[in-house]
């Protein structure tokens, strides 16, 4: 955990409601907190780079951009490879989330991946595909068939 | 990995959404950087923006914040649900402004849902209430232990 000034916070706070789609949409946000635009960039670069802020910029509804098959793949790695299994899948584009995650008596996975492709049919081609480069076996897959809700988690505010 | 899309989007649409999604940048003109880039016009791209964003392909524009780093505590559930409940069970746990997401997913967990919460006493709260649902017949909380990618970006020109 890092720790932030009270400026910091109120920076994150305005960065999570929707920046204007305007030529100088941080010039806006310096102005209402009433800073320089050069602070506010200082600030927010700086934020960047210790990671507080994962990125900035759109966020789509990748339903509505074409990715309609989305599965969540949860897969029973050995503890010893965890690292490197985690890693190999993070490294692919079709992942967006990988995440190891604890266990439970019932529930043996251990790995978890979000997997997106336009098609089941081509979503399916990509776990064949992980399933063999990892050499594991044990897994599951659940895909999504509702969206109840999504929404940005809206902090110090 | 081509997205064939619903709607129909022309190069330029594609072209805005990724930038827009990957180069976003923190300068005082991020616009005019991405205009750059495809050589056109900064009032260009705000146009096309403007015009993606009305038309629901850009769900928000803004800073995606790590919880972890901030201090905050979060978690995976996984619900068993009966049918007839599904409704009244997701009204209960959309109504937490810490349920970020939730999804009903074919299995025998068919709800999942993923809260964040200022500390782990709230994250409890959230987790208790939502156990005494009528019709939640199994609650399974997977906090992460590493984290090896968090992405939300969709690559929607080649390379």
């Amino acid at each position: 955990m890092i720790a932030l000034t009270e400026l910091d916070r109120k920076i994150i706070s305005e960065l999570q409601k929707e920046l204007a789609i305007t030529a100088k949409p941080y010039a806006k946000i310096a102005a209402h907190l009433a800073i320089s635009e050069s602070e506010l960039l200082a600030r927010i670069t700086t934020m960047l780079e210790s990671g507080v802020i994962r990125k900035i910029g759109a966020v789509l509804r990748h339903r509505l951009v074409g990715y309609s098959a989305n599965a969540l793949c949860v897969w029973k790695v050995p503890e010893d490879k965890i690292i490197k299994i985690g890693e190999m899948f993070a490294a692919l584009p079709v992942v967006t989330h990988c995440y190891e995650r604890v266990t439970h008596a019932v529930w043996p996975y251990n790995l978890y991946t979000m997997v997106h492709a336009t098609t089941r049919e081509e979503c399916q081609n990509h776990i064949t595909s992980m399933c063999r480069m990892s050499k594991i076996n044990e897994y599951q897959v659940f895909y999504s068939t509702q969206e109840l809700k999504k929404i940005s988690m809206r902090y110090f505010d | 990995m081509g997205a064939k899309t619903l709607l129909e989007l022309d190069e330029f649409d594609r072209q805005v959404l990724h930038a827009l999604q990957y180069d976003f940048a923190v300068t005082e003109r991020p616009y005019l950087e991405i205009a750059a880039k495809f050589e056109t016009t900064e009032e260009a791209v705000l146009a096309r923006a403007e015009r993606l964003y009305t038309k629901g392909l850009i769900r928000r524009l803004g800073a995606s914040i790590n919880s972890r780093q901030v201090g905050y505590v979060s978690t995976l559930v996984a619900l068993k649900v009966t049918e007839n409940s599904i409704p009244n069970v997701a009204k209960v746990v959309n109504g937490f402004t810490g349920v970020t997401h939730n999804y009903l997913r074919d299995g025998e967990y068919n709800m999942w849902f993923t809260a964040i919460a200022p500390n782990e006493e709230s994250l409890n709260t959230i987790l208790h209430t939502v156990a005494a649902i009528p019709g939640v017949a199994a609650v399974m909380s997977l906090p992460a232990k590493q984290v090896f990618k968090v992405s939300v970006t969709f690559p929607l020109v080649a390379g």
